[in-house]
């Protein structure tokens, strides 16, 4: 698996120092705040990701080496979650992408209760959609 | 401790569910479950099992007699009539998919059903789709701005091509009781089928299906403290003979070769294979129990509980939908996501559900994307509502 980037390394540290959920919280809203969002104006039921109960877009730029996702979300700390995401795939090549456990990314931050099976904050619905993008030919 | 219920007792779930560090504010969804109930399920089954309605043997005869026995329990606690029908189903979904398909062949392109604009997707979607296949039209009765269905509207609307009226009388997401027996009365002469969806209004008000005169009336064990997976379909005893059969197998036959065969009335007609024969025994049992408490004490506890949700969330401004008067309230708050508010209540352990709540036509017609819902049953008490309020004003001081 391809490894963590500075960046991604300081995620870690930053949300396992976190004592207590508000700090967590605080800190999810600092990276959904972050996001560079998709435009408004590609947020069309063409984006739209199924099986989110919160509306949720993606984007991928095929035309980008390596892949680049774009995300908007209409909740808050959802953006902050998506941002980890993006945080962790970026910059890697589709071959690496399909040997990252997002479980395991997750985990690190301290943050695996989020993605649970449930639809309930849509982000495996986006993971499966990112899946899905990737295995289109581009 | 201020509004302690004497109940919350009888629960485990509910304990548990506090040693968790859990408040259950999600009775809407599903209800917790009283010691009776469990009891009652355990019992059937250590005792030794056996199929109803089929075999001669002891377990068989013993099965069967509780079953029956349990039919008509919970045809008690409804307070259905002598000659009224009691169907088990899986629920009050399959109750009313059970409806659309029976009824189905009395339908012809242009008649109309009604339903209301409070209804969640079990009492919408089966009907949707009957029209969409049979060319029938789904008139959607409206509501106003505080939730109510506009009763002399909609019985303006009727007409003789009405031939099936299906309403919930408490909505999972406004929750406000509606009444409806003038409107039921009205179509009755039309001459349209009525369906009562009880799923929601059953749990705080017992039935009483003699006086409310519907034909049709559903409700789902889970939410009435009883076991998941049972529901009970009834039909007055007019309109029991309307229904076709619809699922076929086991047990419904009276007559059967290779070609063709001949199907028992109904109830056993429409309970084809081996039913849900403990949880239905589990239902009565949970349903006896429920009989017996001191019901009124209990609407007022209720009623209390819920007027402190009311309160509190209006001090907060919070954006209240309609004007809830029974058991639940589903709200905003101005310029949060209610996912997010959900994530961070969550996190303080605090169960209450954030979404479309299976009515998204609703919230549509609402303009909103989502709400919040805290709902409430017999168990809660004043801690679980404090501890919702401070969980909610710590998750608004972080978002706001």
């Amino acid at each position: 698996m391809s490894e963590l980037s500075s960046t991604a390394q300081q995620a870690v540290e930053d949300f396992q120092g976190c004592k207590q959920w508000e700090q967590r919280a605080r800190l999810l809203l600092q990276w959904g705040a972050q996001l560079n969002e998709l435009p408004e104006a590609l947020r069309t039921p063409d984006t739209l990701v199924h099986g989110c109960e919160t509306r949720v877009w993606l984007v991928l730029n095929d035309q980008s080496k390596p892949p680049h996702f774009q995300i908007a979300s209409e909740a808050r700390l959802l953006r902050g979650l998506l941002a980890l995401l993006l945080l962790r795939i970026d910059g890697l090549s589709s071959a690496q992408l399909a040997t990252v456990d997002l479980n395991i990314w997750f985990t690190q931050l301290g943050l695996s209760k989020q993605l649970s099976p449930s639809r309930s904050n849509g982000l495996n619905a986006v993971l499966e959609r990112m899946h899905e993008l990737l295995k289109q030919p581009i | 401790m201020f509004l302690p219920s004497p109940w919350r007792q009888f629960f485990p779930g509910i304990l548990a569910l506090a040693e968790q560090q859990q408040v259950w504010l999600d009775s809407a969804a599903t209800a917790q479950k009283p010691h009776v109930m469990i009891d009652a399920l355990t019992e059937y089954y250590q005792q030794g099992v056996a199929n109803v309605h089929r075999a001669q043997h002891m377990p068989g005869e013993r099965a069967t007699r509780a079953f029956e026995a349990a039919r008509r329990s919970i045809a008690n606690w409804l307070q259905a009539g002598e000659y009224d029908t009691l169907i088990f189903t899986k629920g009050s979904t399959e109750g009313i998919n059970l409806l659309s398909q029976a009824l189905a062949h009395h339908l012809q392109a242009g008649d109309e059903i009604f339903i209301s604009a409070y209804e969640h997707h079990a009492n919408l979607l089966p009907w949707q789709q009957l029209a969409l296949s049979h060319g029938l039209t789904l008139k959607v009765l409206p509501m106003d701005a505080d939730g109510h269905l506009d009763v002399d509207y909609a019985i303006a609307q009727l007409s003789p091509r009405c031939r099936v009226l299906a309403l919930s009388t408490l909505s999972n997401v406004v929750g406000h009781k509606q009444s409806l027996q003038r409107l039921l009365d009205a179509a009755h002469k039309v001459g349209a089928w009525t369906v009562i969806d009880g799923s929601q209004a059953a749990v705080h008000e017992r039935p009483n299906l003699q006086q409310l005169q519907c034909d049709f009336f559903v409700c789902s064990a889970h939410k009435l403290y009883g076991p998941d997976g049972v529901g009970v379909l009834y039909a007055h005893e007019r309109a029991v003979a309307a229904l076709r059969h619809w699922q076929f197998g086991g047990e419904m036959v009276r007559h059967c070769d290779y070609q063709q065969a001949e199907f028992l009335p109904a109830p056993l007609g429409f309970e084809p294979g081996t039913p849900s024969t403990a949880n239905v025994i589990a239902f009565a049992a949970a349903l006896e129990w429920l009989q017996n408490l001191d019901n009124p004490a209990i609407a007022e506890h209720e009623a209390a509980l819920h007027t402190f949700v009311l309160e509190g969330l209006r001090k907060r401004n919070m954006q209240i939908i309609g004007t809830p008067n029974c058991a639940l309230v589903s709200f905003n708050a101005p310029q949060v996501h209610h996912a997010d508010l959900a994530l961070l209540l969550g996190e303080q352990g605090v169960a209450v559900r954030a979404g479309h709540h299976c009515a998204m036509p609703l919230l549509q017609s609402l303009g909103l994307a989502g709400a919040l819902r805290v709902s409430l049953a017999m168990y809660n008490d004043g801690d679980d509502l404090q501890r919702f309020f401070i969980a909610l004003d710590h998750a608004l001081e972080i978002l706001q």
